[in-house]
């Protein structure tokens, strides 16, 4: 199945080799359009992406992968511009990958997280990537761990991953970050929202933003005291506070980022914590092609669509399905 | 639902020149967002350098533009410029805002696509793009 790229050489066909190798000259020259197209491609969940990624093996260089999530507005975009501001006055490279909800209805999205980062807008240092959520089954993490890969071996060291929590998005930044921020200010209601928001259990950090408002002290001190609940041992969450339009806190929210990477590290929680990931990336793809391969069977044989259909057994098609067809 | 059939377009909105008149182009954002398309909106005073910066890391096929401070006609062909220069013509530049009609034949020649004043229906800008755009969005 070939798709032509709309926009890019307008019917460029990457199932051809020459466009793909192409594509890789320029991914390994630099070429940011390069990488952006691979992100798509990413995105899109084309098959052609596998053999791009193969030939960039030798390139694969890890990313740090630090995540933010938060309600709408408690300024998780202001604070990870002021982050990018810090790492480039370290010199490094950093990629912002954003994602924002697509509606459910149309599919389409408004994703404004640069207006935020408009500061980095000429640095070729940074990248800023928007993604919509685009309701993928088995989700936003799949593709945003490709993405990773892709932006780590292009040169980008550290990499942040935000994502605006609203259901279940935010579970899959904990599931894909090496360190989870998540970002609270006061007024957000009261501790049980937390609790049923269950942000508690993900979080390697709290930002506490907008420290300048009232009823910054009183959101701090029940944060506290629902964390003392928490089942003892392992790492504890540390709570920053932050103003993050004014960049006050950001050094501290870094410092306690890099105290979490170096405990994931000597606790040996970093290498479980890649195995483990690895495994559960590899159950989802499987289950990505096990559901193209079933709806492409349902597609195919007309008779196995009317046994389903008169018989009502989705389980038992399901698995004849999986049993029988084999790819290719 | 076919998700991983969803292929849509992605277009930067962007707000070009020193006005901050923004309320035009958040309704069309809004408007090609429920059309199906993913807008990309970068706010307000971008320079024609960020406009396209923003549409090659964003892999954006389509970059709209609005401006109503009157120097659209050396903002917009700017943008086909830089464009130009970062070797990516085939990303299509519309735009919007009071400009008049002798202006707006001249752009066209200059490499922008469409122009939109205001009074035009949200419809006739959907529309356009869904016959420049076949295959994606919506």
């Amino acid at each position: 199945m070939t798709t032509p790229y709309i926009g890019w050489a307008s019917d460029e066909d990457l199932s051809d080799k020459s466009n793909q190798k192409d594509l890789i000259e320029k991914f390994r020259s630099g070429d940011i359009r390069a990488l952006a197209r691979m992100i798509t491609l990413v995105e899109r969940r084309d098959p052609s992406i596998r053999q791009l990624e193969e030939s960039l093996r030798d390139a694969h260089k890890p990313a740090r992968v630090t995540g933010f999530t938060g309600a709408p507005g408690t300024g998780k975009s202001t604070i990870v511009d002021a982050v990018v501001a810090l790492l480039r006055k370290q010199d490094t490279p950093v990629a912002v990958l954003a994602t924002d909800p697509n509606s459910p209805f149309t599919g389409g999205a408004i994703l404004g997280d640069r207006i935020r980062m408009q500061r980095h807008a000429l640095d070729p240092k940074v990248f800023i990537r928007s993604m919509g959520a685009r309701g993928h089954l088995g989700g936003l993490s799949l593709a945003s761990r490709e993405a990773i890969r892709l932006l780590g071996s292009f040169g980008f060291a550290e990499v942040i991953l935000e994502t605006v929590g609203v259901g279940q998005s935010e579970l899959e930044v904990a599931a894909v970050a090496d360190t989870t921020v998540v970002v609270l200010t006061p007024n957000l209601g009261d501790s049980v929202q937390m609790i049923k928001a269950g942000i508690l259990e993900i979080a390697s950090i709290f930002v506490v933003n907008k420290a300048d408002i009232e009823g910054h002290a009183r959101a701090v001190t029940e944060l506290r005291s629902m964390l003392h609940l928490a089942p003892k041992g392992g790492w504890k969450p540390p709570i920053v506070a932050t103003v993050a339009v004014r960049g006050e806190g950001i050094d501290e929210l870094w410092e306690a980022v890099l105290a979490h990477r170096r405990h994931l590290e000597t606790t040996g929680l970093a290498e479980e914590q890649a195995a483990r990931r690895l495994r559960n990336e590899t159950a989802e793809v499987a289950a990505e092609l096990a559901r193209e391969r079933t709806r492409r069977a349902l597609e195919e044989d007309p008779g196995l669509s009317e046994r389903l259909l008169r018989d009502g057994t989705p389980y038992r098609t399901a698995e004849e399905i999986l049993r029988t067809r084999v790819d290719n | 639902m076919a998700s991983t059939a969803v292929r849509p377009v992605r277009i930067i909105v962007a707000k070009v020149g020193l006005d901050g008149h923004d309320r035009g182009v958040k309704v069309v954002a809004r408007a090609l967002r429920d059309a199906g398309y993913e807008v990309i909106y970068t706010g307000l005073r971008q320079t024609p350098e960020m406009v396209v910066d923003a549409a090659l890391q964003e892999d954006a096929q389509v970059i709209g533009l609005s401006i109503h401070s009157g120097a659209h006609m050396t903002l917009f062909p700017a943008v086909v410029a830089e464009l130009k220069r970062r070797k990516a013509t085939d990303i299509v530049v519309f735009g919007g805002g009071i400009i008049p009609d002798d202006d707006i034949a001249t752009l066209k020649k200059q490499g922008v696509a469409e122009i939109f004043t205001p009074g035009t229906p949200l419809q006739d800008i959907v529309g356009w793009l869904r016959k420049r755009f076949p295959d994606g969005g919506g």
